[in-house]
């Protein structure tokens, strides 16, 4: 039946959102029993083109709410309130192995919401468009200031919360890709932690010495959150995901001058030849590339290039040393790093030691590597370059299933944030200023 | 009692909204029975600082929402969920005969939500700040477009709301003595109408020639519109204030090949030297500058100037004519035009001539002139620059008393957009497509 007469309407609430909210979408003055597709686009800063789509029957009142009706197919089913923004994937004819990463944090991702006539899956340029919204979500929340740094040959990002401060501050680390991704850190901000970025791979003074960092390098920007006179020199945390776990557990086990009220690892390991620069550890794990693996679809496995965990003291973090709380975050199906065998090895020394109370791990079955903030689009794998000289590019396999992956990615969030205001704000002293947490 | 061992939480929601989408103000985590302050703070883009604040005492459960809490005291009073917003005045020892605008539309408003211990009515800056949190309000909803218009010696802006079209159309003028106001044409938009602020009293052609412009200025304006690809040239409405309702009602009964779908006055009349050039209206007008008056204050009255509403019919625009629905809005405290009476003498004519079911009047009593989009800030003064050359500076006095007019703003917005939409939507044969209306 045509849908002419009747005015098709279509709300995204809020149309504004910051990248973990929810959003409610609503369509109605359908007919009842109407059939319809509700179809995301979203273009990256690359370029490339992402989609989700879903297939809708109007009830009885004329309504498709998609917090609580179910999707009868699509890129996702059943009711699913976020499932638009999580399933979507690069649309067809796209060039293999994309990621989606917003490096420019200052602007929205923007996604149109458009609802469809009929069932459709493909060719929506093409059909029959009902109705369409812009959303925007945001990675800064209203009054977040970006601060870059570059003070003592610190390549970073500082991200203060709004508000007249001091807030608890936080060092962010991501993995072996390197470069300076800053929305995590954008995110964090927006809960109220005032959150540093570090380039510790590719900074500036690695482009022009071509050295690579040293371990105090990671003890300045510890030193610059400390003294920064907005944060809260002793309420800082650390958290890193991948390769910044090792640094993250290595200055929270060993370096004199970070004192870490809590730290958070997600999809790495306490392997490492204890005592080492990161030049060192990067040679050691090199050495054990004859390890690497490779699937059916020729992606590449690198899991086992620390497996198994070593029994030598000497080549992991002495995690009886550990003296903060410690949040470990892993995907079961982490195909990239031994993050599920790494983190039961970490609880047994823990608890071997006696500081396993510290301890708390949240093990998702068929996550995969690369845990992210909530409403991510899933990459089960995609191109990797690393960062050696000269550097090589491959097809890494991260690992995980759509569904899990995604549903894990909401819940380590939530939790993480929990974790972090329990040890960061637990106990102060002050009126804490907690804005729209 | 000190707050200073629990975390106050604030939250204001969205903390991104539209400038006419109502917000929820929250504090929790406070003692039961806590007295405290909420203080907003607006700095507008000359640079002046706007504040507004609240007394409340937190509940049993420690909570304040202002959606539901009376205020005790302060710049309102009684449960206003917009209060902070629409109570904004300019803070002590500012300069008199202030009035908010919003010039750059592509930019939110930001205002500073903040909650200070006690009841406090002034020195906030000196307070001990339990909570802050920084909200921004937009005119331009995701994905509308800004797109200047020079074309035909135009100088006007074109909002075009998110979303392929075709749109329905509206011209949307404000009073005299004015710039290219644009943020009611942004928020239409906001709203799925594509609106043209036009700026008619010094545009460029005036600068370049310094003839002032005449109807076919206007009628320009109107084509520009009846013909863009994206705009359906059978559904366009005009909307005027003030000075812009004389032009608004000449236009809709007198000129020819326009045909408007309806048209909504705000705050002006009918009385015009019928079949005169725009700079003859202001000749007329200034012939009667004799009967300006003055308040207690100095300020200037300028309502008498067009009353007693002639009988004379060549000097105001014959209503009876008239073909299309009318939505009148005026302000029964307006000391700046003769709303009031105005609508009067329409309906009357309108009756007279039959076409009265076309008219729909909203008097609200204690409104003055400025009748702006909901939360705006009111003025019940301000200075003014008249178009005399030389330009001279006055207090204009505009009327209306702070809640009234307020309340008066949000019904008659809410009504404006349910009158422009069934009459620019009802019986259209395309699917309108609809986005967050």
């Amino acid at each position: 039946m045509s849908m002419k007469p009747l005015r098709v309407k279509l709300s995204v609430q809020p149309s504004r959102g910051l990248v973990d909210e929810k959003f409610t979408v609503l369509v109605h003055n359908l007919l009842p029993g109407f059939q319809l597709t509700i179809h995301a686009l979203h273009q990256c800063e690359d370029g490339h083109s992402w989609e989700a789509f879903a297939h809708y029957t109007a009830d009885a009142t004329g309504t498709v709410n998609v917090s609580e009706d179910p999707s009868l197919d699509g890129t996702y089913s059943g009711v699913e309130q976020m499932g638009l923004l999580w399933s979507l994937r690069p649309v067809p004819g796209s060039k293999p192995g994309l990621r989606m990463r917003k490096m420019n944090v200052q602007t929205p991702m923007m996604v149109t919401i458009s609802v469809y006539q009929g069932h459709q899956t493909e060719g929506f340029l093409d059909q029959v468009l009902l109705a369409s919204v812009e959303v925007e979500r945001w990675y800064m929340a209203p009054g977040v200031r970006r601060v870059l740094i570059t003070e003592s040959k610190l390549t970073a990002t500082l991200f203060l919360p709004s508000g007249p401060g001091p807030f608890p501050g936080l060092l962010d680390l991501w993995g072996g890709g390197g470069k300076l991704v800053e929305y995590r850190a954008a995110l964090l901000a927006s809960h109220g932690i005032a959150s540093m970025a570090l380039d510790y791979l590719t900074p500036q003074m690695t482009k022009d010495t071509g050295r690579m960092v040293d371990n105090d390098y990671f003890e300045t920007a510890y030193r610059v959150l400390e003294q920064h006179p907005q944060i809260l020199g002793s309420r800082i945390a650390m958290l890193g995901l991948s390769f910044g776990t090792s640094f993250t557990l290595g200055m929270a086990a060993y370096s004199q001058v970070v004192k870490l009220s809590c730290a958070v690892c997600i999809s790495g390991s306490h392997v490492q030849p204890i005592g080492s620069s990161v030049e060192q550890i990067m040679t050691y794990f090199q050495g054990k590339a004859y390890k690497t693996r490779f699937d059916e679809n020729n992606q590449v496995i690198w899991r086992d290039l620390m497996l198994p965990i070593p029994t030598d003291p000497s080549l992991k973090v002495d995690m009886g040393r550990l003296q903060c709380p410690l949040l470990l975050v892993v995907g079961e199906d982490d195909q990239n790093w031994p993050s599920s065998e790494s983190a039961m090895d970490m609880k047994e020394m823990m608890e071997r030691a006696g500081n396993s109370h510290l301890l708390t791990v949240l093990s998702y079955k068929n996550a995969g590597h690369l845990i992210e903030p909530p409403f991510m689009p899933f990459a089960r794998a995609s191109t990797f370059k690393t960062v050696s000289n000269p550097p090589t590019k491959v097809m890494a396999l991260w690992g995980g299933e759509l569904v899990a992956h995604s549903r894990a990615q909401e819940d380590a969030w939530r939790k993480t944030l929990v974790f972090l205001r329990e040890n960061l704000y637990g106990g102060m002293k002050h009126g804490a200023l907690f804005s729209n947490l």
